[in-house]
């Protein structure tokens, strides 16, 4: 199974982050205006924050066990429409009409009728979803980030908007349970929720984030054989490896990523990119 | 010698032939053998009819076993739990409690459990009736735009809980995810007239029942286990008025009732029957002649009767504050001829002593000791107040307010306050059928009530003074204009 990832890692580097833009539409390139110095630049707008490192206690794992997350660089929103149109536009790879069957299932941009153009019903600054995995890296990957992992993920989102670490606040974990029970958040701008403490926007009440090991509680493997973990989703075991009882918004985050394969492209699933600092330390 | 040693050799050979007979008259016969079932053989394939209560798909009869496809969706949607109230349900198929499944013994049901896209949540399904790990909650698990398949074959015959099995488990079950199916045995169940579909479930919001607007779960409430609603079918009302479910007299009514919970046991009672048969618990052991039987969260029973009189039988969960304060009140109307000898209604209305029959004087000074009758406007409210918390309030409620879908309000109540002969007439000759009150229909049963003219004037009294009405004065003289018109 690693094997088979890593070959598929090295693949996507090596294909996806091709200059490719002599194949772009001739109707986009009238109505797209794109700096020719570089392709990255269209992300330059994405304003990032710094993460201090620190340690927090996963909903699963070993009790009384913290996990260390080092300091990393953060996207303040999720990756909106507009940023993502501008990336297939100069990487075609990763267009509706081109993407790989191993890359994305067939909800892939779902909503897109054409490659390059932005459906109606779908604004510029909502956040891009309907994305694989796949994608998500390579979009980060492209611009020298990459996926948050789970434990980044969730050590900047047990924040509030004043404390760090507010998974015990009743008032939180109500406003996050809330949130996933509204329906077509997705359609909502980014960065309209107060942001937490750190300075990021919308890491709760707008869509579900892929991260880079989402799959990495559940499923180690052979997910159906693989009861141990698997089941811990799953009438009656769901209690026994959660440290935190009452954290109920993260059981649904963690059963939601349990549910996801790298190919699946979800209208409630969106992504933001992390990047490493000097100081950021590799496991 | 050798004549002996052939009568034993045939003697033997007999004996094991005889036993060979019975081990397979043995197995043929015992068709509730699970190994029986699994040994079925299908023909066919079929899709199977999926319905919304309180209706169920139509009798298996003598079908054969067959592969049956069951083509469920999962809807997250908002929708009413009772006036003025909403809340976001999670459904199998867009109704609380989910589509009713109809199987037999031996089918090889094919589920398709397709998410819809615009969910925000993954879902599964553990059916009670699978046998296998999870109940195929495992196999099932599915996300948003996505539909997962999984197959079974249905070899316990029973009626079997459904419900949504992702974490966390107590939250999508509170939510509305749960349903019934059914596994009829070999040659179907016997057959009945009527059939229907009933499901009870407790339902935690963040306002306190009855408070207006979209309602978010609570969980703290719901790890309490303290209900703000219990209904059946997933709102208040909706086995009520027009909602009710309706026989003949005559016919025979077969109920499939669950309770999906997630945390409380059903005391499921039909006020004014008794329950001819029950499967206990769903299952295959039979109880007779029984008032009110126990429906466990995550279970479900079989209740049959024949409907012998006609009126409205009020379905109730016998925990019966839940009935009258958080809504777990159905309705089965039943029409037809009266039969008198089963039930007469009331034959006469006597003054009862309890020194015996004969008129009896009272000592003069006996009666200077009794309380003085109340005169005065202000002393017949105050003993109307008192009778009506004795006889009115339990269907009223203690201002009047009534009950939704259930019992009219006296508060602010148009129909009251427009007639007060009317109003007379109705305490003391009950009222059925229709009526409209500021705006909203009832149809149920007030019974006729046995109080005095004197008591009549002073409750009425005391409900024209109150809650905004029209401060009318009934007297014992306009009570006893009202009796004697008929």
């Amino acid at each position: 199974m690693k094997f088979f990832f890593q070959i598929v890692f090295f693949f996507i580097l090596s294909s996806s982050c091709q200059n490719a833009s002599e194949k772009i539409d001739n109707k986009v390139t009238k109505s797209v205006t794109l700096k020719n110095d570089s392709i990255w630049n269209f992300t330059s707008k994405t304003p990032m924050v710094f993460i201090q490192s620190g340690t927090y206690q996963p909903l699963y794992g070993v009790k009384n066990k913290e996990v260390k997350v080092s300091s990393f660089l953060i996207d303040v929103y999720p990756v909106t429409n507009q940023e993502f149109k501008d990336f297939v536009i100069t990487h075609p790879d990763w267009r509706k009409s081109n993407i790989k069957k191993l890359f994305a299932d067939k909800n892939y941009m779902f909503a897109w009728q054409k490659d390059t153009i932005l459906p109606e019903n779908l604004e510029e600054k909502a956040p891009i979803t309907n994305i694989s995995w796949y994608a998500a890296k390579a979009y980060c990957d492209c611009q020298g980030k990459r996926l948050p992992t789970v434990d980044e993920w969730e050590y900047i989102a047990m924040a509030d908007e004043s404390r760090k670490d507010a998974r015990k606040e009743e008032s939180y974990n109500k406003m996050i349970i809330s949130q996933y029970e509204k329906p077509k958040t997705y359609l909502n701008l980014v960065g309209l929720n107060p942001k937490n403490v750190w300075g990021v926007y919308d890491l709760h009440g707008l869509v579900w984030e892929w991260t880079s090991d989402f799959n990495s509680v559940m499923i180690t493997g052979e997910s159906r054989n693989d009861f141990e973990t698997d089941n811990n989703l799953f009438c009656g075991s769901e209690s026994v490896n959660a440290t935190d009882l009452m954290n109920y918004a993260a059981f649904m985050r963690y059963a939601f990523r349990g549910s996801i394969k790298a190919d699946f492209s979800v209208q409630n699933l969106g992504f933001r990119c992390v990047k490493d600092t000097i100081l950021t330390k590799k496991n | 010698m050798l004549n002996r040693f052939f009568k034993r050799r045939i003697i033997v050979i007999l004996i094991s032939i005889f036993t060979l007979l019975s081990c397979k008259t043995d197995k043929e016969t015992n068709k509730n053998d699970s190994l029986f079932a699994i040994n079925i053989k299908t023909q066919g394939q079929v899709e199977a009819e999926l319905t919304a209560p309180p209706f169920v798909p139509k009798p298996v009869g003598k079908r054969k076993a067959t592969k049956l496809t069951v083509n469920m969706e999962i809807i997250e949607k908002e929708a009413e739990m009772t006036d003025g109230v909403t809340y976001m349900y999670w459904t199998f198929g867009g109704s609380v409690p989910g589509s009713f499944i109809r199987t037999r013994v031996g089918d090889e049901v094919e589920f398709h459990l397709k998410n819809h896209p615009d969910n925000k949540l993954p879902h599964n399904i553990d059916l009670h009736a699978v046998t296998g790990p999870g109940g195929g909650a495992a196999s099932s698990f599915v996300a948003p735009g996505h539909e997962v398949v999984f197959s079974f074959k249905v070899i316990n015959p029973g009626l079997y809980v459904y419900h949504c099995a992702t974490a966390p488990v107590g939250m999508h079950i509170a939510n509305g995810m749960y349903g019934l199916i059914l596994v009829e045995p070999e040659g179907g169940l016997s057959p009945v007239d009527k059939e229907y579909y009933i499901m009870q479930g407790d339902f935690y919001t963040e306002g306190n029942n009855g408070e207006k607007g979209l309602q978010a779960f609570d969980m703290n409430k719901a790890v309490k286990e303290q209900a703000d609603y219990v209904v059946f079918n997933g709102k208040v009302g909706a086995l009520t008025g027009e909602n009710a479910i309706t026989a003949k007299v005559g016919e025979t009514v077969r109920l499939f009732v669950g309770n999906g919970g997630p945390n409380l046991v059903s005391s499921f009672h039909v006020i004014g029957e008794i329950f001819d048969k029950v499967h206990i618990e769903g299952g295959s052991l039979i109880n007779n002649d029984v008032q009110t039987t126990l429906i466990p969260a995550g279970g479900a029973a079989i209740v049959e009767f024949r409907v012998d009189v006609p009126g409205t039988f009020i379905i109730v969960d016998h925990s019966i504050f839940r009935t009258f304060n958080k809504g777990s009140l159905g309705m089965l109307k039943v029409t037809g001829e009266d039969n008198k000898t089963i039930y007469s209604g009331t034959q006469s209305d006597n003054v009862y002593h309890s020194e015996g029959g004969t008129i009896q004087s009272m000592p003069i000074d006996a009666n200077k000791k009794a309380v003085a009758k109340p005169t005065t406007l202000a002393e017949r409210i105050s003993d109307g107040k008192s009778i009506y918390n004795k006889t009115c309030f339990a269907c009223h409620q203690a201002n009047g307010e009534g009950l939704n879908n259930a019992f009219p309000p006296l508060a602010k109540s148009d129909f009251l306050n427009a007639d007060v002969n009317r109003a007379i007439e109705i305490v003391l000759k009950g009222k059925t059928g229709e009526v409209t009150v500021n705006g909203k229909k009832y149809n149920s049963v007030m019974t006729a009530q046995t109080l005095s003219d004197d008591e009549i004037a002073n409750v009425l009294s005391y409900v024209y003074s109150s809650w905004g009405n029209s401060n009318k004065e009934v007297t014992a003289k306009m009570v006893a204009e009202v009796r004697s018109k008929k």
